[in-house]
């Protein structure tokens, strides 16, 4: 089925005014909604973060693991630079700041960008020997990177500049609409480049490096380039992170973060922008509301369920994404893009879907 | 006389204590069609792999277009290990990457056959036109380049016309049947605007009437794009037909050259492909 251009167009612009329109809505009644309000921002957060590995791992096919690492240079530079001056005595209590930073306060988005070129700096230094190594050897370098990272910015040495294992607070804050705004924009330029000229030879890459190279692909050029970038925008969406949580330290970047964006990657899809965006928003949906309730205790007919308890839900979670990884093989939607005629297909396929699911089990109990 | 397009000098390459190709000289001249021959294991992949640069020669040169591309010489372990000849002939060390090399206008295709084979027949195409691409990554992202690309998609589509693959653009590569994934593997390398092309048993796994289509093939894109064609092949009804010159390799050494009857009628030729009679 083809649709014109203009359907989709106006398709668009209907899921866009009316997600604006639910923003709003959710933030006018913050008070009930709360809980949503909180899921659409770190999950908008983590697409970023996780649309940039899937840049990395599922378009360049560079399997790399240091997400955290370069999220934590980008939230701690976010965070050093925004601090309103006048609580910074009270933040770097300890030590005191360091006296060249402590003047400095600049912009939220000059801090942001700042943020992701620190990240963008340090992938361009450890690019050039790193990228050298391939699959899981990269894994490891860029893991151990990222550990390393997160072991000088609690040093105590680091104190005036990191404030050392206490962590950093007081971090301004900034609407859902810029929170969103920030991410849809970062989300969208990886798109750009994705089907640019470049993401196709970053593609090339991907899919066979002896080939891409005797197409005159400059191999460790564009590897490095794929690296900065995406360190870049992991950087960004470190600084996001520092933004939406207000309060900072070295724990919140443990190698169990970059574990959960890779998660978000391998079930939206490797080497699909909008599958990352949906895993994103499914999974901190399911593990910080939806599932909630399996942590309160459960009472039926006066008997309390004894597994229902605190923690439980992160047990459910990883059920269902057994359940999910054993059903789609290569994540909710492989390397597919959304299309509104893919969207269609699929709501007029619905009912046929349910009528072969009824149909197979006849056929099973004529056997 | 003609220019000479791609020489090689004394080429050798050995892995470890093993050297695949010993001393091998060769000629390719401006609109000729040459071919490489040889039994299995012979070293001719290796030949091709060292003046593509995937390889770095363990001594020996290579010159496209008259200037010098590749050059070099036994070094480290290897000074006392080498064991072909014309040991410090060579004292340069020139080594031009891949994509250098296609740069300067010598495009390839592979043996097993390397299609990016996920992406759509037209994306292939198109992906070659990437290194000729004057965009930055920024400008390329926020599309500055309009022209650039609608140029390149334009031209992309043209060349799919010329090789008879436009109504298969949206197909998935690894998708296509095998004579058609050889030939988009051509059209691949001729979007790099190659002056050379190389071929590395282009025939392999073909049946004789797919063989004749590709024969016919050769020869069009040859006229069409004023292609020289250097080439390795098994079928010697291909090689016979389409080749001006022949070079033989055997065990590593080459052990002939020239016009296709002389090959045919080479004694060492032969004893190379059906060995030698045990009473002679």
């Amino acid at each position: 089925m083809n649709m014109k251009k203009t359907t989709k167009y106006i398709c668009t612009l209907i899921a866009a005014a009316a997600f604006i329109l639910l923003l709003v809505f959710l933030e006018s009644n913050k008070n009930t909604y709360g809980m949503a309000v909180t899921v659409l921002q770190k999950g908008f957060i983590l697409a970023v973060v996780a649309v940039s590995m899937n840049l990395l791992n599922g378009f360049t096919g560079l399997f790399s693991l240091g997400q955290a690492g370069f999220m934590a240079l980008g939230a701690y530079t976010y965070a050093i630079f925004t601090i309103p001056l006048e609580s910074r005595a009270s933040v770097y209590y300890i030590s005191g700041m360091n006296p060249v930073l402590a003047g400095i306060e600049l912009p939220m988005l000059a801090a942001l960008l700042a943020g992701g070129l620190v990240a963008a700096l340090f992938a361009a230094v450890i690019g050039f020997p790193v990228l050298r190594l391939k699959s899981d050897y990269l894994a490891i370098a860029t893991l151990g990177f990222s550990e390393i990272i997160r072991a000088l910015i609690a040093s105590p040495q680091m104190d005036t500049i990191t404030n050392g294992s206490y962590g950093l607070k007081s971090i301004p804050a900034a609407s859902i609409y810029v929170v969103i705004g920030l991410c849809v924009i970062s989300i969208g330029i990886m798109a750009l480049l994705i089907n640019s000229s470049y993401g196709r030879a970053f593609k090339a890459i991907r899919e066979d490096e002896i080939a891409a190279e005797a197409m005159g692909i400059n191999l460790l050029k564009h590897k490095e380039l794929a690296f900065v970038i995406s360190s870049f925008f992991a950087g960004i969406g470190g600084g996001l992170l520092a933004m939406f949580m207000r309060s900072i330290d070295s724990s919140t970047f443990k190698i169990a973060l970059t574990y959960d964006i890779l998660l978000i990657v391998v079930i939206g899809g490797m080497g699909s922008i909008t599958g990352s965006v949906l895993s994103a928003l499914l999974v901190t949906a399911s593990k910080e509301w939806w599932l909630r309730f399996f942590d309160e205790p459960l009472t039926i007919g006066g008997v309390s369920i004894p597994l229902f308890r605190n923690g439980f839900r992160m047990v459910i979670f990883s059920v269902l994404l057994m359940v999910v990884v054993l059903f789609y093989r290569r994540g909710i939607m492989g390397t597919n893009e959304f299309s509104w005629e893919g969207f269609f297909g699929l709501i007029r396929s619905v009912p046929q879907r349910i009528g072969s699911l009824f149909r197979r089990k006849e056929g099973a109990s004529n056997d | 006389m003609t220019k000479t397009i791609l020489k090689a000098e004394d080429i050798t390459m050995q892995f470890g204590g093993v050297v695949a190709v010993n001393n091998f000289s060769m000629e390719v001249h401006e609109g000729e069609i040459v071919a490489l021959i040889g039994p299995n294991g012979a070293g001719k992949t290796t030949a091709f792999n060292v003046i593509t640069g995937v390889y770095a020669p363990t001594n020996g040169a290579v010159y496209f277009n008259e200037e010098m591309v590749i050059s070099n010489f036994p070094q480290g372990k290897m000074k006392k290990m080498y064991a072909g000849e014309n040991h410090g002939k060579y004292t340069k060390k020139l080594e031009k990457t891949p994509d250098q090399i296609t740069r300067l206008g010598v495009a390839r295709t592979f043996q097993n056959i390397r299609l990016f084979r996920s992406l759509t027949v037209f994306e292939n195409v198109l992906i070659a036109k990437h290194m000729r691409s004057k965009a930055n990554v920024f400008s390329a992202t926020f599309r500055l380049n309009g022209k650039e690309e609608q140029k390149n998609k334009k031209e992309t589509m043209e060349l799919l016309e010329i090789v008879g693959l436009s109504d298969l653009k949206d197909e998935i590569a690894g998708s296509l049947p095998y004579g058609k994934q050889r030939h988009l593997e051509i059209a691949r390398a001729l979007a790099t605007d190659p002056k050379l092309l190389l071929l590395d048993e282009p025939a392999a796994g073909m049946n004789p009437q797919e063989t004749d289509e590709l024969t016919a093939f050769i020869k069009r894109v040859k006229e069409q794009f004023g292609l020289t064609v250097f080439m390795i092949e098994h079928h010697m009804d291909l090689v016979m037909e389409i080749s001006d010159r022949i070079y033989v390799l055997d065990f590593g050494k080459p052990i002939a050259a020239g016009t296709p009857d002389e090959i045919q009628n080479n004694k060492r030729v032969i004893e190379a492909y059906l060995g030698v009679p045990e009473d002679e």
